[in-house]
């Protein structure tokens, strides 16, 4: 499942990431494999979206969140 | 012994913070060699007897750089010969996030540059009930490790003590060796190097196509190694940080204790569901945004008036008082007048930047970026475009200073380009003559004033024209950077006033003296251009009016300003006037508008002052109501129909709507993106823009 699917305050751990160059730049914010992330709120027009993730809030584009697949 | 100590750590940490308190307003703003980005230094007294200079490096999460501010760190760090290297790097870390915060550090501390430890907010952290044992951290790490709150002023003494006592020698331990994620390419490229360091090998493998420091035939033999061993830059890197963050998972694990309860974020969270809420968050933007207008507006005529009147009272003591001759015409009309023309602008840039300030410090820029990424996006803009677009209603110059808060590349040079379209406050007093001339003052459906109405559209017409050119912009510009629009929403706080105070003195030095000296040649060259005509045509005009001046039984004021417009017509600017108006004729000009136009590329409200002056009219420049009757009484000596008719009235509001009138926008363009290609870009599209607009609406409306 995508992350990008989730609703506002459903849970997921990141299992793997779908876009290679993407995924340097979301595991170096500090979304790893293995951690938890929470979907905290959509932006007023739907997007992009607030995640809660290794202790704080990280905001990132719809487009982004596709490439983070979770379960 | 002066070492060098350059401040490197993620954004938000409160790295500008530290800066700050360590250099006070002993700090300077100058270039990183060969790099568009701007270096910010100081100086701080470890000791009595030692100083050291600091070096603020752009915040970043990691040394493979997102955005061209965050290349300079690794360029920096990698470089020895550059001029910044530092011979101390002080990380700063964010105590209360600091598992994330340490990736940057174990990249950096494997470069092998000595290190101290900062971990920043440690006041915060304690409050969230999370435990960080030093001593053990410090051991672990092979480093010292030092507690601060440079908010509050904690720690610091301590950290000046732990740079002081830093070895010439990196003590840290290798956090991970990286040999193994490319083994024969790194030792390809150690031998060729000459390196013992296998994370800088690695790194310039990745990197090296973006470092400046290297010949072009080191670079292609680097490319040469990558090709031979089929090196994969974004595997390799994805396989480091994931060996980085496991390495940390295990040196953290017993040094971090969070006994910290799970409400931590409860009252950001509060917040952040109004301030970021589909409807009130729309709202309180707008009202924020309007307070920002109205003290850009408003608040800043005072201190502008002020300053005005300081300069020109200067320069009736200077005539009154100097020798009467060239230079001190060309030092009062020509430099002091330029001065004059830099330290108006003081105000407005202030006002802007306390606000721009007090915004990001709070963390309430990061929401707005959040909730209005998805329109701006759509044209090529950014989130962060909101506010240099709005700055600019009031005036283009701050603004364009403060798209510096956009990362992206391409979505900042856009910003830049387009923020001159919305109409600022100088093209105000220019509307409001010309609508007063062409537009009828009645009112439409009892309560819409025609006039006011008009100027609406003007200032609509300047918004929908930066949306069309930033959409058409994001077609045409190429940009290498990929967009990323993954961002940290950080916890709102209160904002550090200080800061603010440092952001307003810093912006404000930096407009008077980078853009200060664009504009002061560009200031002579018109007033030399003003003040002389070719050949004896000023003496002669001298001499035609010399005995009714000296008949001192009447008012010879009329008289003089008689002088004055006929000088103006034979001067050089005038000729260019006559010169020019084959091309502005088909927009309905005549040569007296030309040389408005011209005078007014200094400033556009400049147009004002330089029609009262050819329309011969007495009492000054203020006095738009006479100048009004004389110019809409003028006639066009080749048609014998009025010049300022609708279609010349519109067409020339077109034209101010559009053109690049102002050699401060210009002059700031060319200090904002280091050079004169996008200033002059700029300056060509926006006069072609203006000239068509003006030809259209005139041979139309005609």
């Amino acid at each position: 499942m995508k992350l990008s699917h989730l609703k506002v305050g459903e849970k997921g751990t990141i299992i793997a990431f779908t876009d290679l160059d993407m995924s340097v730049k979301l595991m170096e914010m500090g979304c790893l494999p293995g951690e938890v992330v929470e979907v905290e709120r959509f932006a007023p027009l739907g997007d992009p979206m607030a995640i809660r993730v290794a202790g704080y809030q990280l905001c990132l584009r719809k487009s982004e969140a596709d490439v983070i697949l979770i379960q | 012994m002066d070492i060098k100590v350059a401040l490197v750590g993620n954004p938000n940490t409160g790295k500008s913070t530290l800066f700050n308190r360590l250099t006070g307003l002993n700090q300077k703003i100058g270039n990183f060699p060969g790099i568009t980005v701007d270096k910010k230094t100081g100086f701080t007294k470890l000791t009595n007897d030692r100083e050291v200079e600091i070096i603020d490096l752009p915040g970043t999460y990691s040394l493979y750089p997102k955005s061209s501010d965050e290349s300079i760190v690794f360029q920096v760090l990698a470089d020895k010969k550059n001029s910044s290297h530092p011979d101390v790097i002080v990380l700063i870390a964010d105590a209360s996030n600091l598992k994330r915060n340490m990736l940057l550090y174990s990249q950096v501390a494997d470069l092998g540059i000595p290190m101290v430890l900062a971990l920043n907010m440690i006041d915060l952290s304690e409050k969230q009930g999370i435990n960080i044992d030093l001593d053990k951290l410090a051991q672990k790490l092979g480093i010292q490790v030092v507690s601060i709150s440079a908010r509050n002023n904690i720690g610091i003494d301590r950290l000046k003590l732990a740079i002081a006592n830093t070895n010439k020698i990196a003590t840290q331990f290798q956090d991970v060796d990286v040999n193994f994620l490319a083994p024969a390419a790194i030792d390809a490229i150690k031998s060729k190097l000459h390196t013992a360091n296998d994370y800088y090998a690695l790194q310039v493998l990745h990197q090296h196509e973006y470092l400046t420091f290297f010949s072009p035939k080191e670079q292609e033999e680097i490319e040469a190694i990558e090709q031979e061993y089929h090196f994969e830059s974004s595997k390799v890197q994805a396989a480091e940080t994931i060996a980085r963050f496991k390495h940390l998972g295990t040196i953290l694990s017993d040094v971090v204790v969070d006994n910290g309860v799970a409400e931590k974020y409860s009252l950001s969270d509060k917040l952040d569901s109004i301030l970021t809420h589909k409807v009130w968050g729309f709202a309180i933007f707008l009202l924020i945004l309007f307070v920002i207008f109205n003290a850009i507006f408003a608040w800043s005529s005072y201190p502008m008036d002020l300053i005005e009147t300081t300069f020109g009272y200067i320069t009736e003591l200077g005539h009154q008082y100097l020798p009467a001759g060239m230079l001190t015409d060309l030092v009062l009309d020509g430099v002091i007048a330029g001065l004059g023309g830099i330290f108006v602008f003081i105000p407005q840039i202030a006002i802007l930047f306390a606000f721009i300030s007090i915004l990001e410090d709070t963390g309430y820029m990061a929401r707005v970026t959040f909730m209005m990424d998805k329109i701006m996006s759509k044209v090529g803009l950014n989130g962060k475009s909101v506010v240099p677009m709005i700055g600019s209603l009031a005036c283009a110059v701050p603004s364009i200073m403060a798209a510096r808060n956009i990362e992206n590349w391409k979505d900042r040079m856009i910003t830049i380009m387009v923020t001159p379209l919305i109409s600022c406050s100088a093209r105000l007093p220019v509307y409001i003559l010309i609508i007063s001339l062409i537009i009828p003052s009645k009112n439409i459906l009892g309560v819409f004033n025609l006039q006011g109405l008009a100027l609406m559209v003007m200032y609509l017409v300047g918004v929908v024209a930066a949306v069309v050119v930033a959409w058409v912009m994001k077609l045409i510009i190429k940009s290498k950077e990929r967009s990323y629009f993954i961002m940290e929403l950080p916890v709102y706080r209160m904002p550090r006033w200080k800061n603010v105070f440092y952001t307003m003195y810093e912006k404000s030095k930096t407009f008077v003296f980078e853009a200060g000296k664009v504009i002061i040649a560009i200031s002579i060259i018109l007033w030399v251009m003003a003040a002389f005509g070719p050949g004896s045509r000023f003496e002669d005009i001298d001499q035609k009016y010399q005995s009714a001046l000296s008949d001192t039984t009447k008012n010879t004021d009329h008289i003089k300003t008689l002088v004055a417009t006929e000088k103006l017509e034979n001067s050089y600017v005038g000729i260019l006037g006559h010169w020019i108006e084959p091309a502005i004729r088909p927009l309905g000009y005549d040569w007296k508008i030309g040389i408005g136009l011209i005078t007014s590329f200094a400033a556009r409200e400049a147009f004002v002052g330089t029609m009262a002056t050819i329309y011969s009219v007495d009492g000054g420049d203020e006095d738009t109501s006479t100048i009004r009757e004389r110019m809409s009484a003028s006639v066009n000596s080749r048609t014998g129909l009025p010049v300022y008719s609708f279609a010349t009235g519109i067409s020339l509001m077109l034209f101010y709507a559009f053109a690049m009138q102002c050699m401060s926008t210009v002059a700031i363009v060319y200090r904002e993106t280091k050079g004169w290609k996008w200033p002059v870009i700029q300056l060509v599209y926006m006069t072609a823009m203006a000239y068509v607009a003006a030809l259209i609406a005139y041979q139309l409306l005609k």
